[in-house]
């Protein structure tokens, strides 16, 4: 396949086709190690750099800059086999705002494994939001490390989903760590959810540095079938007045297995964090509910969990 | 009369304590009947029953429904008969779609049809339709969110508990009002309740005391005397069968 079709392929899988139509949506594609195709827009400067064995994608959003609509990002392969791996920096100056569509698309995937590593700087009361979707095969033969480092300089604020939409998860490794200066802005949301004997991991971490720093980190996880998964949330606060939540709900099915580990740390006597965990089956209230509207319990728990993940 | 609902000789029992005893019941179809009762009188109980709720489904005795004997039925099977219930409070979904909520139970899947069930119980389907079912919403709209839920299926059979627990008058106002029209329609519905202002609703009542079924009769016959010996309850819940002179 040449570039043309790869595109092709990949906006075709991510229901991203009608974004060439427009001028005003800047958009990024890269397969494998290669760029294939991008168009940008005043403000938006990004420099690839291609190697044989990973790829480098370094973005800025420029000082003031204000792009109203989302840039659409698209990392995939098409191949049943191997290995993608990005090294990625977003670099939005201050005062500046963003918001980032990013499909990773691996449809075939048997063997396949995506690597990122990220460094995400949101300046000074800029604004950064990033909503991650995946597309997996069905085979569960992928695994995916995203693993990111984020710093929010004084008024930042950055919004993140991730989330799996179509396919097996595979292996999830999920590894975000924010640390957040005064009168900043974390929310970091994941949604997965697993079937057969895929594994989830998600580490959230946040540390509310400055004063008034606010953090929110939430996972909704469902676990079918063998899935196991483990979430890890960390919220620190160590200065005046910053404030945050963090919030897990796990589901299980079958034989999942889930496990949540909280951590919440407090070493400054006028910060504030609140922590709330919900692990196990469906709620019964909620299946009986929907039963007898006429659901069976089948249709009942993923009607659920539909609800929970979207 | 023909019968929609039969229960013969129902007891049932709960952590050892016998919650209702030997209940004998006849629910006539197209009417709005009402098992009325203070607290603990087992009227929650019975609604579960019926409908096959966890922890209610071991009893003794027969129900019922439209002739078939439902004792042994899960509560989705039963629902597919034609029973349903309201719950006094009504669960919250997260990121469940309002939308997808009705659709889920709905005889008829089109967006018009949605949109009438929810006008029907007082709310703006452009305001609802995509809101998640969650703590997002009022008391009164979950409320009414429930309603709309139940009507989406066309059932024959509605049990509502306590359909006025925890909502403002104009919400109560337009459920009574929904009751109304589905009596209109020859639907069956049972209003579990302690309230005299829900059991104004109803044509027909059961009296419930301490597990038994204390007297039966019209509505209009039960009301003052539950209003007057019962409110409160001057037998703590000891039923009192000689004491009940029927209005």
């Amino acid at each position: 396949m040449d570039k043309n079709d790869l595109t092709k392929e990949l906006a075709k899988i991510t229901e991203t086709d009608d974004i060439f139509k427009q001028p005003d949506i800047a958009h990024i594609f890269i397969h494998k190690h290669k760029l294939i195709q991008s168009h940008l827009l005043p403000g938006l400067k990004v420099d690839v750099q291609e190697f044989k064995d990973h790829i480098k994608v370094y973005a800025t959003v420029e000082k003031n800059v204000i792009i109203d609509k989302p840039v659409h990002m698209c990392f995939g392969m098409i191949p049943e086999e191997g290995v993608q791996r990005m090294v990625v920096h977003y670099e939005i100056e201050e005062n500046a705002s963003v918001s980032f569509l990013s499909h990773c698309a691996f449809p075939n995937a048997v063997n396949i494994q995506h690597i990122m590593d990220g460094t995400i700087n949101v300046g000074k009361n800029a604004k950064y939001r990033y909503l991650e979707k995946h597309v997996h095969g069905l085979s569960g033969g992928i695994k995916v490390y995203p693993h990111t480092i984020i710093q929010l300089a004084e008024g930042a604020h950055y919004y993140s989903e991730f989330e799996l939409i179509k396919g097996r998860a595979g292996l999830i490794d999920f590894n975000y760590e924010a640390t957040c200066a005064a009168n900043s802005v974390l929310e970091m949301i994941t949604r997965v959810s697993g079937k057969e004997d895929d594994h989830i991991i998600i580490k959230e971490i946040g540390h509310l540095a400055g004063e008034g720093a606010r953090g929110f980190l939430s996972s909704r996880v469902a676990a079918i079938g063998n899935t196991k998964a483990e979430v890890y949330n960390k919220l620190t606060a160590s200065a005046a007045y910053a404030r945050g939540h963090v919030d897990c709900t796990e589901i299980i099915k079958d034989n999942g297995i889930v496990s949540a580990t909280p951590i919440v740390e407090v070493s400054h006597p006028k910060a504030h964090i609140t922590h709330e965990a919900a692990l196990g089956s469906v709620d019964s209230k909620q299946l009986q509910t929907l039963m007898a509207r006429g659901l069976n319990e089948e249709e009942a728990t993923d009607l659920i969990i539909k609800g929970l993940l979207s | 009369m023909k019968n929609i609902l039969e229960v013969k000789d129902l007891s049932l029992s709960l952590n050892g304590k016998e919650i209702l005893k030997n209940i004998n019941m006849e629910v006539w179809e197209g009417y709005v009947h009402a098992i009325v009762g203070p607290n603990g009188a087992g009227k929650s109980t019975f609604a579960s029953a019926v409908m096959g709720l966890e922890g209610y489904r071991h009893f003794s005795g027969d129900i019922f429904f439209k002739g078939k004997d439902i004792g042994k039925l899960n509560i989705d099977e039963r629902a597919r008969m034609g029973i349903t219930f309201g719950w006094q409070e009504p669960a919250r979904y997260e990121g469940l779609l309002i939308k997808d909520f009705l659709k889920a139970a709905a005889v008829h899947k089109d967006d018009d049809f949605l949109i009438e069930q929810l006008e029907k119980v007082g709310l703006i389907p452009s305001d609802f339709l995509h809101r998640a079912v969650d703590k997002t919403l009022s008391g009164g709209e979950r409320k009414k969110i429930e309603l709309a839920s139940i009507l989406v299926m066309e059932p024959d059979l509605i049990l509502l508990d306590e359909p006025d627990s925890g909502i403002d008058m104009e919400t109560l106002t337009k459920i009574f009002k929904v009751i109304k029209e589905e009596r209109k329609k020859k639907k069956t519905i049972i209003l579990i309740t302690h309230s005299l202002a829900v059991l104004k609703q109803a044509d027909h009542a059961f009296m419930f005391c301490n597990g038994e079924i204390l007297a039966k009769d019209t509505a209009k016959k039960i009301i003052p005397f539950y209003k007057n010996y019962c409110i409160p309850c001057v037998h703590k819940n000891i039923p009192d069968k000689e004491g009940v002179k029927l209005g």
